[in-house]
Formats: structure tokens, sequence, C-alpha cells
């Protein structure tokens, strides 16, 4: 049933969040730490384990699987309700913050992505973390 | 008429957000079809659509919240909203390939902290060439460039003025909506087209919002990749900006 698919993301999505919420309160900071990249782990690796052994049917997938193809509306409604105006109206100094941010990381990806390749091919475990670190 | 058609619209909130952005997306694509011969990805279109008339809906209404605050498009926010938002970026996590995922963990790691300090590092140096000198705007500017949340945070915990934390509020929106709309061109040429890099990718943005539309509108198989490493890039900045990054502000300028 597609309703199983659903309430299994839902389950991994409130746990992955529970979880985050109680580790800002163990840190003290004022934020969810990483709930929904928990909720993801969860589904990835609970989803694998599952439908390794045959437990999600083709049907339960569909209710994930809406969802997922339902991220892109969702992002432009998401984009539709950003305080655009309010970035706008920061002034050319915070305008030019976000810029030399936004430059400078897209700067760091092509940087960090060879550091990481180094290792060689065959490489174990071992020196594939050596050098990124 | 008027106020039949009203009841409808703002008493199924949700069901018209899901009608208007339906034809937002429809138009989208057909630009992108027509106009750029499929070359700007349509979501690219829709976003930045999006972007667009959330800035006309400030204008006209002197709102936050975008197209959100006309009452008859009060829909959207429900759709575009955090909640579902969420539970959306971690329905695309199914089918992700773990094997990859093993792969990246680490550059993961490593992108996050990197992310946060260049962001951080390009917003005091921006705060100083303004004309900043005190460690706490320096740190708070820094902190929102890093994002939008992080900058209020960290302010409010180290004694920042109102002002400044506007100023980092607004700092880390640019940063937010420029990754929204630039990350489609910028694709090609930091070789942002496999999970490795997407992986990196969210932890050097890591404003959920931006990378959550950047990848979206480059290649949606991206998606999870990024939103999962972005996924800790506020809180660890929270974590950062009022304690060790403010420390090494106050050691730098006094």
């Amino acid at each position: 049933m597609i309703i199983y698919g659903v309430a299994f993301l839902a389950l991994c999505t409130l746990v992955g969040l529970f979880i985050g919420e109680l580790l800002g309160k163990l840190l003290g900071v004022p934020a969810n730490v990483g709930g929904v990249g928990i909720a993801m782990l969860l589904l990835i690796f609970i989803g694998s384990y599952l439908s390794k052994r045959g437990l999600i049917k083709p049907k339960s997938e569909q209710g994930v699987e809406f969802w997922s193809a339902i991220y892109i509306p969702i992002v432009v409604a998401m984009a539709a309700q950003q305080n655009v105006l309010g970035a706008l109206s920061g002034g050319p100094m915070a305008i030019l913050a976000g810029v030399v941010a936004v430059v400078a990381s897209f700067a760091m990806v092509p940087l960090l992505d060879r550091i990481g390749q180094k290792k060689p091919e065959a490489g174990a475990d071992k020196s594939l973390t050596a050098p990124q670190r | 008429m008027y106020e039949s058609m009203m009841k409808v619209i703002n008493g199924y909130g949700l069901v018209s957000g899901f009608a208007v952005i339906g034809v937002t997306m429809w138009l989208s694509y057909w630009f992108s079809d027509k106009l750029t011969r499929g070359r700007l990805h349509g979501s690219a279109i829709a976003i930045f659509l999006g972007l667009v008339l959330s800035y006309v809906g400030g204008v006209a209404t002197g709102g936050q919240k975008g197209l959100v605050d006309i009452p008859l498009l009060s829909g959207i926010g429900l759709l575009g909203g955090a909640m579902l938002r969420d539970f959306a970026i971690v329905a695309t996590a199914f089918g992700v390939n773990t094997e990859e995922l093993k792969r990246a963990g680490v550059s993961g790691v490593v992108s996050l902290f990197f992310g946060i300090g260049t962001s951080f590092v390009a917003g005091v140096g921006v705060a100083m060439a303004f004309g900043y000198t005190d460690a706490v705007s320096l740190t708070t500017i820094g902190a929102g460039a890093v994002t939008y949340i992080v900058g209020p945070v960290t302010g409010a915990a180290i004694g920042a003025s109102s002002e400044v934390m506007a100023l980092s509020i607004a700092a880390g929106l640019v940063k937010a909506i420029l990754v929204m709309v630039v990350t489609p061109f910028v694709a090609p040429m930091i070789g942002l087209n496999n999970p490795r890099t997407a992986v990196i990718f969210g932890g050097l943005m890591g404003t959920s919002s931006g990378v959550a539309g950047g990848l979206a509108a480059t290649d949606p198989k991206l998606v999870p990749y990024g939103c999962l490493t972005a996924a800790f890039y506020t809180a660890l900045g929270c974590l950062l900006g009022p304690s060790l990054l403010f420390f090494c502000m106050r050691g730098l300028v006094g």
C-alpha cells in the first residue's frame, strides 16, 4: 500500500529531526543539528535493508517516490517566499558580503574535489582518508 | 462572485498552492523548450520566476515572505514551507547510491569546515573593507555570510547591535538566493555533475534553501547528496560562530 511508503518516509523524517533537536540541546546550539541529514541516512540505510529483504513492495515505494518527485515544485514554492526584497534592501555591504562568500565557495569546489581524488584508485580506506586530512 | 472565489482559494490553501505552482512549472518548461531549446533547465526558470515574483510580492505588500504575503497566494506558503520542504528532501534520499555516499563521506565533513571558514572570511573581509573594526560586528557579519540563521544566532550570543544583525541576515539571504540562481550556470565550470562534487558543494555552500534550489535547477539526481551535507552546515555554523570564530576575531582585532 502506498501509505506504508509515506508513513515510512514520515517516520524517518520525524525520528531524524528528533535526533537533530536532541543533538542541538546536547551541544547547546539553538538549531536542529543535521536533523534532515540524519533522516536521509535513516531512509537510505533502513530502506536499502528492507528492500534487500524484499520487505518493501513496489507499491509502497511509490509513496516515497511521489514526494521525491514533488520536490522541485516544492522548491519553486520555497523560492517564491524568500525575502528577496530584504536581501536587496540590505545595502551594498550585505550584497557584496553574500556575493563574495558565494564566489569564494564556488571556487573551493574543484579544489576540495581534487584534494580528495589524489588517492590511488586501488587504495583501501586508509589511503583514502589520509590525504584528505 | 469574488467573495466566493476567495473563500474557496483561502479555505483550500494547499490545493491552490499545487495549482499555482503547477501552472508556473508548466510555463517555465514551455519557456525552457521554446526560448532556450532546453539549454536552460525548466526548473531553473521556475525557481528564478519564483524569486522574481517574491520580490514583486515583497514590494507590493511590504512583508517578508514574498509572494505568500498576498492573501490570494498564501497556500504557496504551506507548499514551500519548512515541513513539506524537509519531507520532500528526505524523500529524495530514496535510491541514493550508498557506495557513492561512503566514498564522499570524508570529503563532505572536510567541506563543511572549509565552507564555513571560506564564507566567514569572505564576510569579515567585506565588513572590514566597509570600515567595521570591532570583533563583535565583524564576527556577526561574517557569520551572516555563512547563513542567514547563523548570523543572527551568533550576533545575539555575542551582543551585536540590531543593525549589524539585520545586515548579517541580508548577507545570508543574498547568498541563499544567489546560490539558487547561479548554480546551474556555474555547475559545468566547477565539475558539479557527480555525487561526489554534489556532497562537497553542499558542504561548501551550506545554505539549505540555496543548495536545494541550486541543485534542483542543475540536476535533480544530485539533490540528495548535496542536501545531506548541507543539513549539517547551519548547525555547525551556529556552534562555531559564537565560540571559535568569535575568539579568533577577538584575538585578531582585539
